[in-house]
Order: C-alpha cells, then sequence, then structure tokens
C-alpha cells in the first residue's frame, strides 16, 4: 500500500538523517584530536633527532646547520602576551564593574555592538592599524621617553595592538561572571550600609575572583595563538630579546612566516609544526583549565 | 464497570533520580469518555498523563516500572515504533505551542507526516479540523498569518485541531485551559464533550469546577499516589476517602 | 567623619577610572575604524574594485582588486556552506536527539568552546601538511576546506545557543504529533530558529572571510580570478598582508583599499546580523 511505503520511507529518510547527524558530532568532536595527531606525526622526524626539552629550552635557531631551539620564539611570545593581558586585563575589568554596577542601559546597549564589532574585525586589519598608527606610536612617542630610537616594530607595538583584539574576549566573559553574582547578595550588602563600590570592592570582587583568573587566562590562550597582527608590528628578529622595546619573533609568526621556503631545508618543516603543535597543546590546555573555572563558578552560584 | 477499557495501566511505578514520582499506579480509563485526573499541584498527574505517550523518554534520570496498556497492548514494553503509538494520542498542553508556520499548514503538518500530501485534499480535512475546533470562521480569511499571530485562545484550539488532524482515538490534555481566557476554556471543555463520542478523553486539571462539569470518571491523586478514582457520579457526591472530600470541599489545593 | 570623606572621593575616583576604561575601549574601535577609512578610502575606486592587478601583485602599480575580493567571496561562502552542512545537524542532534542525556550536552558544548579556541594559524599548518600528504597543491579547495574546520566549532556552538532556548513543550507536541526526531528537527526547530540561524551564518562567514592565518598556507596567490577549485585563489585578507609590505606606495594603496572592503564587508555583516535577529520572528512562539 502506498502509505505504507510511504511510512517506510519516512522512517529510513529519518535514520539516515540520525546517521549523519551521528557522524557530523563525532568528527566535530574529534577534530582536536585529528588535528594534534596529524600534527604530531609530522613533528615526528624531528622528535627523533632531538628530545622536545632540548627544543624547547635551546637558544639556537639555524635551520640550515639543523639547530631549532625555540626558546627566542616561547619567550617572544610570552613578553607580547604579557603585555597584551596587563594592558587589556584593567581597562577591561574596570569596563566590566562599570557596565554591570555603574552604567545606565543604554551605555551597555551601546557596548554590545562595540564589543561584536570589536571581536569580529580580522586579525589583519588590527595589523595594518598597527602598522598605521602604533608603531608610529611607539617610535615617535615611546621612544624617545626612553631615550631610544626604534623603528617601532617592536614587542610592545605587538602587545598594544594584540591588547586591543583581546579586550572583547576578556570584557565579554567579565559581564557574563559579574552577572551570575546574585543580585540579592548586592542587595543584602548595600542594606547594611554599604556604599556601591564596597560592595563591589569587597564581595563582587570575592566572589568573582575565580571568574575574573579564568577570563584573563583565556584572553591569554586568544593573544597567544594570534598571529598575522602580531606578525605585521612585533619586528620578527629572532633573538632572545630583554625588552618590551626590542623586536620580537613570537611562534605563530615563525609558522606563518616561513611556510614558503620550508619545504627545501631538511627537518624545518618538521619543526614548524612542531611549534604548532606546541601552541595547539598550550592553548587547549589553558582553555579547557579556564572554561572548567568558569563552569564551576557558574554551577555554585 | 460495564464500558470497554481503553487505557489501562498496572503498577506503575516512576523514578526521577532517586525521587519516587509515582507510586503503584493502577488504573483503567474507559473509553470514549472523559477522564478527569485532579490533585493539588506536584502530585505526579502531569507525570502520568506524558508516560501515557511516553514523553517521558525525553527526560533525563527517568525510570520506569510497569505496564500502560493501550487496546491491550503495552506501549512500556514493545517493539511498535513510538512515533506510531504517539499519533494514537493528541496532545493538549498548559500552553498553546503552535509550529512555527502559518496556520493551514500547522494543521497539515500532521496530515503530511502521515503522508497525505494531495492538496485538495489536504485542504478540505485542514478546514474540517478547524471546523471541528469552531475556529474555521475565524481564520478562513488568514490562513497565511503565523500560528503565532493568533490570540493564546485561538492558538489552543488550533492545536487541538492539529492534535486531531493526525487521526488519534485518545486526546491526553495537560491543564488546557489554565493558561486561557474563561470564554476560550468554556470552548475548550465543550469540544471535549462534543468529542467523547470519537475519542477517549483524559484531562489533567486542578480546577475543580472544570472537572465537576465534564468528567464521567475522576482519579485523585495527592504525593504520587492515586488516593481514589470512580465515576465522577459517585466520586463527587460520595467520596470515601477523607482526603478526597477535604480536596473536594476545597480545603487545600 | 573624614573616614566618609575618604570613601566617598574612593569611589568617585575609581568611578571616573571605570568610565574611562569604557570609554578607552570605545574610542580605541572608533581609531581603529578612522585609520583604516582615512588612509584607505582615498584609493577606493571603481577600477579598483572591477580590475585585476596589472604586472604582478607585488610589483606592478596598476590595476586593483577583483581577485581577491572574488576569492575571498568564494572561499567565505564555499566554508560557510560546507560547515553548516556540518554544523546545523550537529547543534539540533544535542538538543533534540540527546535532549535528555544533559551531562553529556554539557561535556560536548565544553569541548566545542575549547576548540573555538583553538588559534587559526593551527588549522592553517595542519591543512597545509593534510594538503602535502595527498599531494595537493595550495588551492582554493585546500583553502576552503581548511576554514571549514576552523569556523566549524563556531557555527555549531552559535547555532546551538539559539536552539536550545526553544521551549521543550515544542517538542513534546510535535512528537505527539508522531513525528520522528530528525523530522522536528529539520522542520520545526530549523523553522522556529531561523534568524538565530542566519545570524550564525553571518558570523561564521565574517570569521571565515577576515582570517589570514589559515588560508595563508592552504589558497596561495594570485593575480588571477578563481577559476577552478584546484588552482590556487587570491584572498582580501592576503591581499591586505602581502601587498601592505610592498615597497611600491601603489601596491600599498591596493593593500588600504582591501583593508576598506573587508572592514566595510565586517560592519555590513555585523549591522544585518542585529537587524535579522529582531526581525524574521514572526512566525516564533515566545
Amino acid at each position: 500500500m502506498a502509505l505504507q511505503v510511504f511510512h517506510r520511507t519516512r522512517i529510513l529518510r529519518s535514520r539516515i538523517h540520525s546517521s549523519w547527524m551521528t557522524f557530523a558530532l563525532v568528527f566535530s568532536l574529534l577534530l582536536p584530536v585529528i588535528l594534534g595527531i596529524g600534527l604530531y606525526l609530522k613533528s615526528a622526524s624531528l622528535l627523533q633527532e632531538y628530545s622536545i626539552w632540548e627544543i624547547l629550552f635551546s637558544s639556537k635557531w639555524k635551520p640550515l646547520s639543523g639547530q631549532f631551539g625555540m626558546l627566542p620564539f616561547i619567550i617572544s611570545s610570552l613578553w607580547v602576551t604579557m603585555i597584551a593581558l596587563l594592558v587589556a586585563g584593567p581597562v577591561c575589568l574596570l569596563s566590566a564593574i562599570h557596565l554591570t554596577q555603574y552604567a545606565k542601559p543604554i551605555v551597555l546597549r551601546i557596548m554590545h555592538p562595540v564589543i561584536d564589532i570589536l571581536a569580529g574585525i580580522p586579525s589583519v586589519i588590527y595589523g595594518v592599524w598597527g602598522v598605521l598608527v602604533i608603531v608610529p606610536f611607539t617610535a615617535d612617542v615611546i621612544g624617545p621617553i626612553f631615550h631610544k630610537s626604534i623603528t617601532g616594530y617592536s614587542i610592545l607595538s605587538g602587545g598594544i595592538v594584540l591588547a586591543v583584539m583581546i579586550i572583547p574576549f576578556i570584557l565579554n566573559i567579565l559581564i557574563e561572571v559579574f552577572r551570575t553574582i546574585p543580585e540579592e547578595l548586592t542587595e543584602v550588602t548595600l542594606s547594611l550600609g554599604a556604599t556601591r563600590w564596597m560592595v563591589v570592592k569587597h564581595v563582587l570582587i570575592k566572589k568573582a575572583f575565580p571568574g575574573i583568573v579564568s577570563a584573563f587566562s583565556l584572553g591569554l590562550s586568544r593573544a597567544f595563538g594570534e598571529t598575522i597582527a602580531v606578525l605585521m608590528v612585533v619586528g620578527n628578529v629572532t633573538h632572545i630579546p630583554t625588552g618590551a622595546l626590542q623586536p620580537g619573533y613570537p611562534l605563530p609568526a615563525l609558522i606563518a612566516n616561513n611556510y614558503g621556503e620550508m619545504l627545501s631545508v631538511p627537518m624545518y618543516d618538521s619543526a614548524l609544526m612542531l611549534a604548532a603543535f606546541v601552541l595547539l597543546v598550550i592553548v587547549i590546555m589553558f582553555n579547557i583549565v579556564s572554561r572548567w573555572m568558569i563552569h564551576r563558578l557558574e554551577k555554585n552560584i | 464497570m460495564s464500558e470497554h477499557v481503553k487505557i489501562s495501566v498496572e503498577d506503575l511505578n516512576l523514578y526521577i533520580g532517586k525521587q519516587h514520582i509515582l507510586k503503584d499506579i493502577n488504573t483503567r480509563i474507559p473509553e470514549n469518555q472523559i477522564t478527569v485526573i485532579l490533585g493539588p499541584s506536584g502530585c505526579g498527574k502531569t507525570t502520568l498523563l506524558k508516560s501515557m505517550n511516553r514523553l517521558t523518554d525525553l527526560y533525563s534520570n527517568v525510570k520506569v516500572d510497569g505496564k500502560i496498556l493501550i487496546d491491550n497492548e503495552d506501549i512500556l514494553h514493545t517493539d511498535t515504533d513510538i512515533t506510531t503509538i504517539r499519533k494514537r494520542m493528541g496532545l493538549l498542553s498548559q500552553r498553546p505551542y503552535p509550529l512555527p508556520m502559518n496556520i493551514f499548514n500547522n494543521v497539515a503538518y500532521g496530515l503530511r507526516i502521515s503522508g497525505r500530501k494531495n492538496k485538495a485534499v489536504l485542504r478540505k480535512r485542514v478546514q474540517h479540523y478547524l471546523e471541528l475546533v469552531n475556529l474555521w470562521e475565524e481564520v478562513k480569511d488568514r490562513l497565511h498569518d503565523p500560528a503565532s499571530s493568533l490570540s493564546i485562545g485561538q492558538q489552543q484550539r488550533l492545536c487541538l485541531a492539529r492534535g486531531l488532524s493526525v487521526d488519534p482515538d485518545i486526546i491526553l490534555a495537560d491543564e488546557p485551559t489554565s493558561a486561557l481566557d474563561p470564554i476560550s476554556s468554556e470552548v475548550i471543555e465543550r469540544k471535549f464533550v462534543d468529542l467523547k463520542s470519537q475519542y477517549t478523553v483524559v484531562v489533567v486539571t486542578h480546577s475543580l469546577q472544570q472537572a465537576k462539569r465534564i468528567a464521567d470518571y475522576a482519579i485523585f491523586m495527592y504525593l504520587g499516589e492515586i488516593i481514589e478514582q470512580g465515576p465522577a457520579a459517585d466520586f463527587f457526591s460520595n467520596p470515601t476517602e477523607e482526603l478526597t472530600r477535604s480536596y473536594i470541599k476545597g480545603l487545600f489545593n | 567623619m573624614n573616614i566618609l570623606k575618604l570613601r566617598k572621593a574612593e569611589e568617585l575616583i575609581f568611578r571616573i577610572i571605570m568610565f574611562l576604561a569604557t570609554t578607552v575601549i570605545i574610542l580605541a574601535l572608533c581609531m581603529i575604524i578612522y585609520s583604516i577609512l582615512h588612509k584607505g578610502l582615498p584609493s577606493v575606486s571603481w577600477s579598483m574594485i572591477s580590475q585585476l592587478p596589472k604586472g604582478g601583485f607585488y610589483f606592478g602599480k596598476e590595476g586593483g582588486i577583483l581577485n581577491a575580493i572574488l576569492g575571498s567571496v568564494y572561499l567565505a561562502s564555499g566554508a560557510t556552506l560546507l560547515a553548516f552542512v556540518l554544523g546545523l545537524p550537529v547543534s539540533l542532534y544535542i538538543n533534540i536527539h540527546l535532549h535528555k542525556r544533559k551531562k553529556l550536552v554539557n561535556g560536548i558544548r565544553f569541548m566545542l568552546d575549547v576548540m573555538w579556541g583553538i588559534p587559526s594559524i593551527v588549522y592553517g599548518a595542519f591543512g597545509f601538511s593534510v594538503m602535502l600528504f595527498f599531494g595537493m597543491r595550495s588551492s582554493l579547495l585546500a583553502g576552503m576546506l581548511t576554514v571549514t574546520l576552523f569556523i566549524l566549532p563556531i557555527m555549531i556552538r552559535a547555532i546551538d545557543e539559539i536552539v536550545k532556548t526553544v521551549p521543550s513543550g515544542l517538542l513534546e507536541a510535535t512528537l505527539s504529533l508522531g513525528s520522528t526526531k530528525s523530522e522536528t528537527a529539520y522542520r520545526v526547530y530549523f523553522r522556529q530558529c531561523i534568524s538565530g540561524i542566519t545570524t550564525a551564518l553571518l558570523l561564521s562567514f565574517g570569521r571565515a572571510i577576515g582570517d589570514a592565518a589559515s588560508v595563508l598556507f592552504t589558497t596561495g596567490y594570485t593575480d588571477n580570478l578563481p577559476t577552478s577549485l584546484a588552482k590556487p585563489t587570491a584572498t582580501l585578507p592576503l591581499a591586505i598582508f602581502f601587498q601592505l609590505s610592498s615597497p611600491i606606495e601603489e601596491v600599498k594603496a591596493r593593500a588600504y583599499a582591501s583593508a576598506v572592503i573587508l572592514t566595510v564587508i565586517i560592519l555590513i555583516i555585523s549591522i544585518i546580523s542585529r537587524i535579522t535577529s529582531r526581525k524574521y520572528q514572526k512566525n516564533k512562539i515566545k
């Protein structure tokens, strides 16, 4: 009967849909594993020659003579991300408190699109902005303060550009975190005669502390993996930087800058894939820990 | 009881996690009558209703023991496709959930998934079911407006028409009038009375007045147990249990 | 009394600083957009957006950036479409089929959020090594696939955030009509969430069109229009990146013009998605 056939094809169609859905889900969840395995396999040939510690803690980067010490790049990465966090962290924290505790709703309505757009602007556009504004600013304003003549392509420039890039991420999470603190808690403290600011200082910050740390560390890991914008303003000189006004050469920039030539030098590609692998592992670990902390915070309140 | 039994629940126990929600439920719901399940909120009446078409499958940590027989088929332990079982029961929930489509398609949806595709047939059937719930006159000129543009009372009637469209023989209604204005409530109630000649109707309510108006058979639940059940006439005039008596007197709600 | 005054002063000072922090953020955005438009708008002309670069993108002083505009649109559309085909089923599945497995679903969401944090350069490096493994050259297809992976977690979570707001009463109502879960997913939930899904598509498209690090390895660059999936393709981010480092002013102008176009695309996307999330709600139940 026609109806029976209809019903059977209907059930069959549903089964096919369900199978595709299950496949898509499993594929999506395996993606980081696939990424990790792929990159690890590619970097295996280098790891057979040297131990991972030798590579990570040696400062000799001379691919042509087979030396792949990544310390200069790791130190550079640490410099730019730290500067980015030092700039973005306080700004975000203050602004998040302002927006959730003091500001009128209209300000929040303005800030939502601002945050969205900041988060949506591509990395390369931040790079152009860095080249146009931040690099000259570092060279012409910051340099002279320290009596140095510099080009402006420096760790400081990279850090400032990165700071602006991670502001929307950190701010978004902080606003969420402060929203999870129940209003009643604030009201109770207010009715004890405290001022709004005392509530913020004594209650809010303490309650939200794990969330604040997580937001910062998520911002940090975001900054750690940022490539193009930093690459455009940081100078890209292979050395271990000792000051913010020197040029640096962070890990992602290393990968991005050398893809063209890496095929001709033995093990060069292994080294770059290892760099990508290290980046992946660090970022995933940071993300897991900080997201877990936020998750716990939301559950406990 | 001489009537044919449509739904028979035997030793039903239901747990959510460690909570014992339904305790040793036994009842026989008569065909072509209106059965009303009464009780204060939280007594498990909605859960009992939803276990009848196995919507309890949707929630985590639910464990069900016992039997629910519909026309002597145990729907908890069966190979029959669950969609076929559910199609035999139209559900009307506390507040209307129209599908995100226009008015016409809300009713046609159920017909389409049952394999009726012919346009003229669809149109006729849709009109038929909309007339059945007294909605046709109100919406016949705006069949292509979104269903969400209707008033809540109209939406609930639309949902009833939608539920009837898949040709069920049971109607499960979960406090179907609690979100409605008195006039729409009355329309729904009257519809139930009209429909009972063709359908078996099970209504969960916490309105005693409503229960008195429409019930043929009444079940009173309290804290997950059936305290008392029986034909409505006896149940309301002459309850045997102390708890039922005080509930009917309106001593608690 | 003095302490009270001190407290008031402290609060006032902090309120001023906090207000300044918010202002700085708004100003930063304005400054970015201003500097890009200020530098780039003079270079934007009809010939800029309608012509190919002449004499090589890095040295030629003539021509425009049509290759990069079209390349980016192709690449981002393809990747968004692929990610949608993979991502939509996942979002629907975890909210409908896995409706009762709350813990599992939260675990999945957690994983996806973590994946959202993986930098695009890692996807780029991975895409590149897979490409070499299969003996492919850098091409539109390779770039598209890499970008698909990169935006997949974003797509899934963006749709999921919408789908999970659907009341379970709608699920119950639809299943009671005898629908299968898949029918519920595509016929009812999809419609119910259509505006949110549009926004998710736009968001993903914006990510796809703006990212440079993932296509740097995989799509290559060319002066020509994209004619085949197997050929290298120019993209806007790389048009900016490569041409900005040129010593020739006319070439740099192409970079600035590309930056304007990319910025405008991102701005338009964010405006449209603000509007769509308000409109298209007429069929939605609240």
